[in-house]
């Protein structure tokens, strides 16, 4: 801990800060600001109220307006303090609103009616957190539903693409056959093609597959991935090869080999490929856009993307959900980041 | 039984060949050593023979045997490599179980022969470490455990030594040639180092750009060299070569390159008059002598204590060095006489190389 606070706190030394300290915490400051800003931004304002969102100026923190129970009323009444006039420093409740005034009533004294004008009140208001939001998408919306699909699709996906990016990256790095720099340039070359321009194409096999409308049509065209068979590769070519002949003259079968001595040696790489197909799977929205049509089959970026209507937006559920779906890659990517770092040190170092 | 045996066995990589044809035959229980400069392709040979590579031509039998199409993990041999090659990722228990877990051994008979084997080589301490937490000896041991465990017809060693500190290779040599006598199977050991070739061999095969030089018991190949390869390669220090021409007239007598003269057998050698040959004789075997017909200025002087050389060159610019027990009285900077008995000396054709020794 006290180390944490040392490294935050460093300076170039001496007794007077430097110019460069001023220069390089306020470069890190605005760093902070740029990258959390917005996110705070976002989960503050999941918590307000849709009336909240829609005001101007917006605030900063969730407010929402006090309101107070009086009897012969069925709905809660708004309170407002009055700024001017005969009342000015009560707190009023108010009743209806006609024109220019309002009928107001003192909670103290709810029999009699008050008139007061509109310019001479303001709303009561204290820091209150719009929970209603959250709750919201697990009883009126199938949010369970949608992370249901994009967990099953990222899991699998993950999976899947792990072991066929290993076995090809294995095949590539160890075995010595004929046509194998052709293999890995052809593999590389896909880098190089967008995946727009191979959308319709792709959304043609998938539909001839019968894969459209499935989760599977979202997970199999992403199983083998170039960049993870490049890194991959590059991993396994420091992988010694006496290793492997001892596992030979150990009677391993290839099977073997790749599953005892390959993947485990690979781990660290396996791990940085891992996250950034989990990242991936989890954020992709254009294909699942495409191959997904029916609402039973959303992956939660398409949930978000169906709360955005033509005419309204319910902006307090979409915002609840976009936090949400922020929090598991979030933790993924908290528990994993150091084998991020060292994976990629290590496949891009050696 | 384990015999190994070559027949016309070549390499070649695209038009570059490696292996250029090579007989041998080893017997069972045997511990040959594969010796040569580095690139004479003894690495290749031995890969060739444990199934790790494939051979381009010719055939290798193991037990009579013809095992060309044979996969290496079918060959029934062991190998431990240079780099120790243990898994890192598994400690030294599952790196001495792996190979009998891949041939469906019982787990108990896995653990009574793992136990046995790290009790003979002495790491029963070490069984729950990994290849990182153990010293070079260790790991050693380790590959040598890993090989013994699987109870192979054969081992072969691809410089196991190398790698180690020279009092642990010492200690190491010792080891394996003990584990030679107990186990009394063929062992195929590679080295570059002639001193362990000549410790620990039954048979020595000297091998030079991918041909066999000679093969045969190291005092054989000390005492017989078939060329002059050998001859300098077999033995420390070097054997002295001096290059001249045998008199026209007496069979027994050369002429050197500096116009000296000198006695050289007349009996056991087929040296013709006027031939041009290189002489051969051991540091061990010259001596100073007042009266010796080679004259050698001394350029340096190494007292050991208990013996010593002298190093020099003759008149024509040919080094020579001299080795004898005890101390000496030689000092830098003599100019002395050297001498050498006929029945030490080796004669070689000089634009052959073949040794001229009859038999």
């Amino acid at each position: 801990m006290s180390r944490t606070l040392a490294f935050l706190t460093a300076t170039r030394g001496g007794a007077r800060l430097h110019w460069s300290d001023w220069a390089s915490y306020s470069y890190l400051f605005l760093g902070v600001f740029l990258m959390f800003f917005p996110v705070i931004w976002l989960v503050l304002s999941s918590f307000k109220t849709e009336a909240d969102l829609q005001r101007y100026p917006p605030t900063f923190l969730p407010y929402q307006q006090q309101t107070i129970i009086l009897e012969g009323h069925a709905d809660p009444l708004p309170l407002f303090q009055i700024t001017g006039g005969e009342h000015e420093g009560k707190i009023l409740a108010q009743l209806r609103r006609v024109g220019l005034r309002a009928q107001m009533v003192d909670p103290a004294d709810p029999e009699t009616r008050l008139t007061i004008d509109i310019a001479d009140r303001a709303p009561v208001e204290r820091f209150t957190l719009a929970t209603e939001n959250y709750t919201d998408l697990f009883g009126r919306f199938n949010f369970l539903l949608y992370f249901w699909n994009s967990t099953f699709i990222t899991v699998s996906a993950t999976l899947i693409m792990l072991l066929t990016n290993s076995m090809a990256a294995f095949a590539l790095s160890k075995y010595h056959f004929r046509g194998r720099t052709a293999v890995l340039l052809l593999v590389i070359g896909t880098l190089m093609i967008p995946q727009t321009v191979v959308l319709v194409p792709l959304f043609l096999i998938v539909t001839e597959l019968g894969m459209f409308n499935s989760l599977w049509g979202v997970i199999i065209p992403g199983a083998a991935t170039p960049t993870g068979v490049f890194l991959l590769r590059q991993y396994m070519l420091t992988i010694p090869d006496e290793i492997l002949d001892a596992a030979r003259m150990d009677k391993a079968s290839e099977w073997k080999i790749y599953w005892r001595i390959i993947l485990p040696l690979s781990a660290p790489a396996i791990a940085v490929l891992a996250i950034l197909a989990i990242m991936w799977r989890w954020n992709d929205f254009l294909w699942p856009l495409i191959v997904l049509t029916q609402s039973e089959n959303f992956t939660l970026q398409l949930a978000l993307n169906s709360f955005q209507g033509e005419l309204q937006t319910q902006w307090s559920s979409l915002l609840a959900m976009t936090v949400l779906t922020l929090l598991p890659i979030a933790l993924v990517f908290m528990f994993l980041q150091k084998y991020i770092a060292t994976g990629i040190a290590s496949t891009g170092g050696k | 039984m384990a015999a190994i045996e070559l027949r016309g066995v070549r390499k070649a990589y695209g038009q570059a060949e490696v292996i250029k044809g090579i007989d041998l035959s080893i017997a069972h229980g045997e511990f040959c050593v594969f010796v040569g400069p580095s690139g004479c392709g003894k690495s290749t040979l031995l890969r060739m023979i444990s199934g790790l590579e494939g051979i381009t031509e010719g055939d290798i039998a193991i037990g009579g045997e013809v095992v060309n199409d044979i996969p290496a993990a079918d060959r029934g041999l062991a190998m431990v490599f240079q780099s120790y090659a243990l898994y890192p990722h598994m400690t030294v228990r599952q790196n001495l179980s792996f190979g009998l877990e891949n041939i469906q051994t019982p787990r108990a008979e896995i653990a009574t022969k793992v136990g046995e084997v790290a009790r003979m080589l002495q790491i029963d301490m070490l069984l729950d470490r990994r290849p990182k937490d153990l010293s070079g000896g260790q790991r050693q041991r380790v590959a040598i455990g890993r090989a013994v465990v699987r109870e192979p017809r054969g081992f072969l060693f691809d410089e196991p030594l190398s790698n180690l500190d020279a009092e642990l290779r010492v200690d190491m040599r010792g080891e394996i040639a003990a584990l030679h006598r107990r186990l009394g199977n063929t062992m195929i050991y590679v080295t570059h180092d002639q001193v362990e070739a000549m410790t620990m061999a039954d048979k020595i095969a000297v091998l030079r750009l991918g041909k066999l030089e000679q093969f045969g018991a190291p005092l054989d190949l000390y005492n017989r060299p078939a060329n002059l390869f050998v001859a300098g390669f077999i033995g420390s220090p070097k054997m002295n070569f001096l290059s001249g021409q045998v008199d026209a007239d007496d069979r027994a007598r050369l002429r050197l390159e500096t116009g000296e003269v000198l006695a050289i057998p007349q009996a056991g050698f087929a040296q013709r008059s006027g031939a041009n040959v290189t002489l051969g004789i051991r540091p061990n075997h010259l001596h100073a002598a007042d009266a010796g017909p080679v004259k050698v200025a001394v350029r340096a002087v190494e007292q050991l204590g208990g013996e010593s050389y002298v190093y020099g060159q003759t008149a024509s610019g040919t080094a020579i060095t001299l080795h004898s027990p005890g101390q000496t009285g030689i000092d830098l900077g003599d100019v002395i006489h050297v001498d050498a008995p006929t029945d030490e000396m080796h004669l070689f054709d000089t634009d052959t190389g073949l040794s001229l020794r009859m038999d």
